[in-house]
């Protein structure tokens, strides 16, 4: 296979900055005492100088299912939050059961860092990893045991959302739905020590078309999404079909084996002291960049492949930082790789790409084939955008990039798994005459942030969708911000951006699209098979815990 | 829905132990904000740390000066009717400050002048200070924006509040036009 050199030039400027977004210049820096986190305006400091490359890529282990106690039922189970009933629970028979608590722990997120006090699923940073199927619906009880006396940043409440799932309202992660053994959100009835989700593993109207395969779940507690996420709480759900079969003989035969062949990667900025201490600036009130690159929950891991195809889920999981990805070698030139999914959602056909701009949620599924290398070949995923405001990514591109994960090729191995000429295919996009058209403006303003001139209200219903009507939605942004808008409970299509067609790489079925400032996105929704109450928001989550979020309503 | 009591409950079994609280000296947030004088609508003079932030109490800032015709006075007006849902806690364990920023204009006269054109309940406090020490505070408390140019522009000026309890170390920052009812669920819920 060909090896492309990049056409893009770096400026002086990119190379200038790199330094400071590495933390590369930084060397010698050492680690000093603590020091209370300072609110610095979202320029990213330093931090202290750690030695890339030195921990293995955590390889999240697969959740294993539980017998629940109390069995979990379709309206709240003693000693549950008093959430409303799931939605077609007996069309959809829980058939595999999950408990998963949300706790303390302590994680160490480089060999070189002090231990930090992290809340994660099952105690781990990220959360063990779902491998469910098509068709064999489950419940996931979340129990909520984080210290409700904790002195720091977050808030001790979770309400956790399936993030693209296709499920019912209860069991969606509404931010007002937050609960602890003794605190309830606005839209619960009353508090509880755990939570069931309900989780058909049902593609909207039944159709294979519209399975989504990459997943994730993370918190998603009013007012403090950003500090909880930050403190830990994401993990990988994913889910299988007979075409994504999840094994390389049968179905489309892609690269399977989670953990083995199938990586899920998780990719995400943090902000340390000169210490070394985690920090989180709670007193910034735009978000702010962290000054270290973590794959996994670990600061730039190496991770050794064989010689063969991989599948690397990537996912943006930061709080305003921009990732565009690429895979280059040690002299920092770049090779194709092939995109099989965005946003968790197979495209019909695999593309061929160099780079994928990734906002905050965004997913991206790539193979790589590393039989295309010989052996002891050293190759990088580099994120390469540059980005020194939490407001948005610059045009630069950064040469060289800031590498955040190291690969070391290894013998080439036998290799069933394939990349078919065909993926999953797509429905028509059905856009009749008259389509209601709705319009979402993100603006900021006085400091603030709202859609449309107002702020989030769990309890205002500001748009009601009907069940199996499409719509067009356009989000439009300005002032010099970018936001990666989100709509639950179904994946959309991206039907233009400022009035042209999308690009190759939006053109599948999305549930995040970004927003770049000044620019306007026109997107087709469709809601099927479940009702209630739903949001659609910016994903940069200090954004979304400023109220920029809406709630709607899908309805009969 | 949860009722105001079930919150009070919460928040008051919350207060019952609270780890990481010094008896003496600071709490988690001693050396971040700094401990100079501020001065209230009464004439009363505070230690911005000491007085006005320390402690497992819920605070609530925002930013006014008595002159704007902008976003302040139906701020005011919203933070009015918060407090009204709020009833005894305000001044027992919630505690409201705006913070001038014009304080080269709004001395403790305008300020008291201000609360009472509108009425405000007696226990929220309007501070002001010198003004260098003032914008100290505003930009320890976040509320600044990036670009200059907004930063000094008072057209502009920030319509968050920042809502914390020190003892905790926890803080937001939401809208100050949000409803009463939200506004009111947002701070007990700290």
């Amino acid at each position: 296979m060909a090896n492309f050199y990049s056409e893009e030039k770096p400026t002086r400027r990119a190379i200038l900055k790199l330094g400071t977004a590495t933390g590369l210049a930084a060397a010698g820096a050492g680690l000093a005492p603590s020091s209370p986190a300072q609110s610095t305006g979202g320029t990213p400091s330093p931090g202290p100088y750690l030695q890339p490359f030195l921990d293995p890529l955590p390889i999240p282990p697969v959740k294993t299912p539980n017998v629940l106690n109390p069995p979990p039922a379709k309206f709240p189970v003693p000693g549950e939050a008093g959430r409303d009933p799931h939605q077609r629970y007996e069309d959809f028979p829980p058939q595999v059961l999950y408990e998963l608590r949300a706790r303390a722990a302590r994680h160490r997120y480089h060999q070189h860092l002090p231990l930090e006090d992290a809340w994660a699923y099952d105690g781990l940073v990220p959360g063990p990893t779902f491998v469910n199927r098509v068709g064999v619906p489950a419940v996931v009880r979340i129990r909520n045991e984080l210290p409700q006396e904790y002195v720091g940043f977050g808030s001790p409440e979770i309400i956790t959302h399936l993030h693209s799932g296709h499920v019912g309202s209860a069991a969606d992660g509404f931010a007002g739905n937050y609960y602890s053994a003794r605190k309830a959100g606005p839209t619960l009835r009353y508090p509880g020590a755990f939570y069931d989700h309900h989780y058909p593993q049902y593609p909207a109207r039944g159709d294979i078309r519209e399975v989504t395969n990459t997943l994730w779940y993370h918190d998603h507690r009013d007012e403090f999404t950003a500090p909880n996420v930050y403190r830990g709480l994401a993990g990988f759900y994913l889910v299988f079909d007979p075409l994504d079969s999840g094994d390389e003989r049968t179905g489309l035969r892609l690269p399977s084996g989670v953990g083995r062949y199938d990586i899920p990667m998780l990719l995400q900025d943090k902000k340390f002291d000169a210490g070394g201490n985690l920090v989180y600036d709670q007193f910034n009130p735009e978000g702010f960049l962290g000054n270290h690159f973590l794959v996994n929950g670990k600061v730039q891991p190496y991770f050794r492949v064989e010689g063969r195809k991989y599948r690397f889920r990537l996912l943006n999981g930061s709080i305003a930082r921009y990732f565009e990805m690429y895979l280059a070698d040690e002299r920092d030139r770049n090779y194709d790789y092939t995109l099989i999914a965005t946003d968790g959602n197979l495209l019909e056909r695999p593309l061929t790409i160099r780079k994928i701009l990734l906002g905050m949620a965004e997913r991206a599924d790539i193979i790589v084939d590393f039989s295309r290398f010989a052996p002891g070949t050293i190759l990088y995923l580099v994120n390469r955008i540059e980005q020194d405001d939490p407001r948005r990514p610059e045009d630069e591109r950064l040469y060289p990039g800031i590498r955040m994960l190291r690969i070391e090729v290894g013998e080439r191995t036998p290799d069933a798994s394939v990349i078919p000429a065909t993926l999953r295919p797509m429905a028509p996009i059905p856009i009749p005459p008259n389509t209601r058209r709705r319009e979402f403006k993100f603006e900021r303003r006085n400091g603030q942030w709202a859609i449309n001139d107002k702020f989030f209200d769990p309890l205002r219903v500001d748009a009601v969708v009907k069940l199996n009507v499409p719509e067009i939605w356009k989000f439009d942004a300005g002032g010099g911000w970018a936001h990666p808008v989100h709509v639950h409970l179904q994946d959309f299509r991206v039907l233009s951006i400022d009035g042209k067609a999308p690009p190759p790489e939006l053109r599948g079925r999305k549930d995040t699209v970004v927003i770049l400032d000044g620019k306007e996105v026109e997107v087709l929704v469709l809601f099927n098979d479940f009702t209630g109450k739903y949001l659609m928001h910016c994903h940069q989550t200090a954004h979304e815990d400023h109220a920029m979020m809406i709630r709607f309503d899908v309805v009969p | 829905m949860v009722t105001k009591r079930d919150m009070l409950k919460a928040v008051l079994g919350g207060a019952v132990c609270v780890p990481g609280l010094a008896a003496a000296g600071g709490g988690p947030r001693a050396a971040y904000f700094p401990n100079t004088i501020v001065e209230t609508q009464h004439g009363e003079k505070l230690r911005f740390y000491d007085d006005v932030v320390k402690g497992n109490k819920i605070v609530v800032f925002n930013m006014m000066y008595t002159l704007c015709t902008n976003i302040c006075p139906p701020g005011t007006a919203n933070l009015m009717q918060v407090q009204k849902l709020l009833g005894e806690r305000v001044g027992r364990d919630v505690f409201f400050y705006s913070l001038t920023l014009r304080p080269e204009v709004d001395t403790p006269q305008a300020l008291l002048a201000y609360a009472k054109q509108f009425g405000l309940n007696p226990g929220w406090k309007l501070l002001t200070g010198k003004p260098a020490e003032m914008d100290a505070i505003r930009r320890k408390l976040g509320f600044y924006d990036r670009a200059p140019v907004v930063d000094a522009d008072l057209s502009q000026h920030t319509g968050m509040l920042r809502i914390g309890n020190e003892a905790y170390d926890r803080w937001k920052m939401m809208p100050a036009l949000l409803t009463p009812r939200q506004l009111a669920n947002s701070i007990m819920d700290m």
